[in-house]
This record gives C-alpha cells, structure tokens and sequence, in this order.
C-alpha cells in the first residue's frame, strides 16, 4: 500500500544524497538540496541516512495515505496537517491509514522533506534514487510527482503505534535541528580567481549584504548585492565547478551554485561556500538576505567536523529512542 | 587527461568524481567521510599530497589510451540551419566546410554543459566562428555545433547558441543504456559525411 498524490505541488521529487561518478560525462549529482534535513527526517524514522525522501517546494502535495505510516518531516516547516489538525515537525509520527496531509502557509525554510520508515520505492538510476529532471530519469519515473501519483514504502510499516481513535500520533520525541541552520553569515573559502576581485570588491563582498533574487533553483542562486569588480578581462577556460561555487557574473553579480548545477563553468569562481553550511542556504527563500565571511580550508574542514559529529549525536539518539519505542509496543 | 585516466584506475579511497576539463582535472571527495577516517589531520593536506604523488607517476608510467569513435553527420541543409551562413562568412563553398569539418581527429577535452556534451577541438581555422549572438531556445538533440575552436553535438533537445552545420542520427545520451553516454573524456572522434537518406536509414535502427 502506498502514499497517493491528491493534489500537485509547485515541485516535489523523489531524492537522495545524490549521484556521484558520473560527473566526468557531464550528468551532475543532484540530490536533496539539504542534506541535513534528509538526514534528519530519515533518522527520525530509523533510516539509514540517504535513503530516498520526497522534496517539497511551496506550495506542496496533498497525500492521502492508502497506508498506516511511520513518518517524519524535517528541513522546512510549512505548517503540516493531518485532516485539518496540526503535525508537528522534527517528530516521528505515524499516521492512520485514509488520514489526509495537506499544508498550509509557509512559516519558515524552502523545502520540507518527507521520509517513511524503509524509505520510498523509487527508480533507481546510476546507483541513486535522485530524480534527474532534465534526462527525464530515476525517482518517480523521472519526474515531478503529479496528481494520482502512488508512493510506496520499501519495507512493512510498524503496526500497533496508534491508539484505537487517534487519526496520527506523534512518538514522544524531537530533533532539535535549528542549531545546525545559519540565520545570516555564511562562510565561504577562496576560490581561484579570489585574487582576481579588486581591493574594494572584496571589501564590498565581506561587508555587504547579499539577496536571494527570485531566479533562484535547484541549479544555483542568483545573490543581488552591489556589483563586485574583478581584474579577469578575458575569458576564462571552462574547468568543473560544484555544489557551493561562487562564480562571478559579467554584470558583477554572484551566482551560487546547488544541487543541480552543470558540472562545468567558465565564470570566475570567487569561492565556494563551505560545506557545513549549504543546508542553511537550501532553507532560504527569495528576498531573504545574508553575508559572507571568508575562513580557511582548514577551519571550513573543522567547522564540518564538528557539525558531522553533532548530527551523528543526534541520528543515534533518533535511532536508540525509535528502537526502544517499537520494542515497547 | 594521463592524470585523470591513472587515478580513475586507481581509486582513491573517498573521491567521488573526478572531472578532467582542458586545462584543468578536478576532484570531488566526501569530505565528511574522510574527516572521519583522518581525526585530526588536514583532509586537503592529505589529497594534496596524494595528487603530487600520482602526478609524479604519471609522468613516469603512463601511456594514454583512447577509444576511437567514428560519428555520421549529415551535413544537409535541412538540418544544419547555420551551414550556408558560416559557409558565406569564411568564402567557402559548403562542400570545402565539410571537407574541413570532417578531416581532423578530434579529441574531447571535456564532457559538460548538459549530460554527454562533449567539447572537442580544435575546429580548423578557417571555420572557426564565435557562437550566435542570442542563443536558441531549442536545438534538436544530435545537432552538430562550432563555438570558436571547439565542434560539439547536442545530446538532448536544449538551448544553446552554437553555429549548426548538421545532425547526426546516433544518440550521444540514453539513460537507458548501461553506459548512457556515447563519448567519454580523452576518445578520438572523427566525422564522416553521410546523404540525407542515410541519415534517415539510421535514425530508424
């Protein structure tokens, strides 16, 4: 039995953590936009870390469930209901087969993610579930969900976690994720044309604060700032570029690059922001601002670390009270 | 491109991708994961000498080696909406610009843009010719294209602004395939000329 799409959102995919080892031929890795909430609304529901998830964009499916279902969501929170009632968010919860999950406004983030316990059955394609739109392949047959679409879970769904009335109920437990988001600075390393930037751009590129235009998606995110200036007149020759470049525009203005990026560019890469903090950059919507600050590649490397081992913390507590609990039941 | 073809071979524990390009190879590595394996030490540092190592071997050792593809291009006017525009611009007879575009060997460089984009060179000089100046907003996938020195085709319907001269009936992207790329960086391709009717014989098989 399955989940089923009543009605379409704006973009909701089946991903992963992506598709690595083919970027050589030009197919670019994909993959959920924010790592950190996939990792988390799998942990919730006792998955492994990159089993595959729904991505919703707001607006967001309406799902009937055909099913009793263990679920989570994690990353955005767009106001979540089960037939009307609020669902909380960061929290397992299992709901009633025939239940409706519907949203209602964006409160906070860009993408909420939902996972299943077992994960959700996908096509999978070069050894991931990531819906690659533009060759039309894995995920949901290559696609966007639409209306009447069904998905399934990969493995038997917990029986006995709901009460004889209740249409859900969440477990007794959540995951604090908000100090793994950065509100307002992220952090970047030098890129290889860094050096290329003018004394004052650079100034203006630390001090300045920087928006999220409207032509912004899954491939990159146009920032408006001041223009920046650089000393690179000729063109440059195409070399790869990833997840986190920050390439300069001829008009001056920055693009960063996400999940979709094409594998190689030819602008000026000024940097690249770190890591550790793409997952909060993935939460930012258009018209929100931010800054950049500069740290070194072994700070960038630290900074990770750390964060990797907060939120290993944190899948194992996920992991250890979800195992309790079905014991318990 | 030896570089790349030595470290694709070896494998280096915690590289995802490595992308050769023209001048450039880069590497993509879980970073995570490798801090993980490394506590305490420089991740960088670590694939930093790594890479010093293997570019000394290279040197040594190494002996390129590249498949050799043929690719059919029907060079009809019905299908190369550029062709008598950059035919006209160097004073060349259309025959001489397909002389020139299918006599070299071509080397792919890089594969980028759009998934199986191969970007090959160098293009002869005398038909080389910068891309249009406003772009298309579709070019049929296996359209054949010139930007400057480099020739390319088209693996999937898209945008672009290359100069068109042809089409060819082979596809170069199929995700169904095991391999769903027909090029692959550091192949040897050259062009053949083939009539519109060929093209057609072909398409369908």
């Amino acid at each position: 039995m399955s989940i089923q799409v009543i009605k379409a959102g704006i973009l909701d995919t089946v991903q992963d953590a992506g598709r690595y080892g083919y970027q050589q031929l030009g197919i670019n890795p994909g993959g959920v936009m924010d790592r950190t909430a996939m990792r988390m609304a799998n942990a919730l529901v006792g998955n492994e870390a990159g089993a595959p998830v729904i991505e919703m964009h707001f607006p967001a499916a309406e799902m009937l469930f055909e099913e009793t279902m263990l679920v989570a969501l994690s990353g955005a929170d767009f106001s979540p209901r089960i037939n009307g009632e609020e669902m909380p968010v960061h929290k397992p919860v299992c709901v009633r087969e025939g239940a409706i999950l519907s949203f209602g406004k964006q409160i906070k983030g860009a993408r909420t993610y939902l996972a299943v316990k077992g994960g959700w059955k996908a096509d999978n394609w070069l050894h991931s579930y990531s819906t690659h739109l533009t060759v039309k392949a894995g995920g949901q047959a290559g696609r966007a969900l639409g209306k009447t679409d069904r998905l399934f879970p990969q493995q038997l769904q917990p029986y006995g976690l709901l009460n004889k009335e209740s249409i859900f109920e969440a477990l007794p437990w959540q995951a604090a994720v908000s100090a793994f988001y950065q509100e307002r600075s992220l952090r970047m390393i030098q890129g290889y044309e860094f050096d290329t930037l003018t004394p004052a751009a650079k100034e203006i590129l630390f001090s300045s604060s920087f928006t999220i235009s409207r032509e912004s998606n899954r491939m990159g995110y146009r920032l408006q700032g001041p223009p920046l200036l650089t000393t690179q007149t000729t063109e440059l020759i195409s070399t790869a570029v990833t997840r986190g470049t920050l390439q300069l525009l001829p008009d001056g203005q920055l693009i960063v690059l996400m999940a979709d990026h094409q594998t190689t560019g030819g602008y000026p890469r000024v940097g690249h922001l770190i890591s550790a903090d793409l997952a909060s950059l993935a939460q930012k919507n258009a018209g929100e601002p931010f800054s950049v600050s500069v740290v070194s590649v072994q700070e960038a490397e630290n900074i990770l670390h750390r964060q990797e081992m907060d939120l290993q913390q944190l899948q194992n507590a996920c992991n250890f009270r979800l195992a309790q609990y079905l014991l318990g039941v | 491109m030896a570089l790349y073809q030595y470290l694709c071979e070896r494998k280096i524990t915690g590289v995802l991708d490595l992308i050769p390009a023209y001048t450039s190879l880069t590497i993509v590595y879980d970073l995570a994961a490798m801090i993980k394996k490394n506590p305490g030490q420089s991740v960088y540092a670590i694939m930093e000498s790594q890479l010093q190592e293997a570019a000394r071997s290279v040197e040594i050792h190494t002996v390129m080696v590249s498949n050799k593809v043929t690719i059919p291009v029907c060079y009809d006017l019905s299908l190369a909406p550029d062709l008598s525009e950059l035919a006209a611009l160097h004073q060349l007879t259309i025959e001489e610009v397909i002389q020139l575009h299918t006599s070299p060997t071509y080397r792919v460089y890089m594969i980028g843009f759009l998934p199986g984009f191969a970007y090959m060179g160098s293009v002869a000089e005398r038909i080389r010719t910068a891309r249009k100046s406003s772009p298309r907003t579709k070019v049929p996938a296996g359209s054949v294209g010139i930007a400057g020195e480099q020739t390319g085709i088209y693996p999937l319907d898209s945008p672009g602004g290359w100069q068109l001269i042809g089409q060819t009936p082979l596809p170069l992207f199929d995700a169904t395939r095991t391999d769903p790329c027909l090029l692959q960086p550091g192949d040897e391709v050259k062009f053949c000329s083939i009539s519109l009717t060929e093209y057609h014989q072909l398409k369908k098989t």
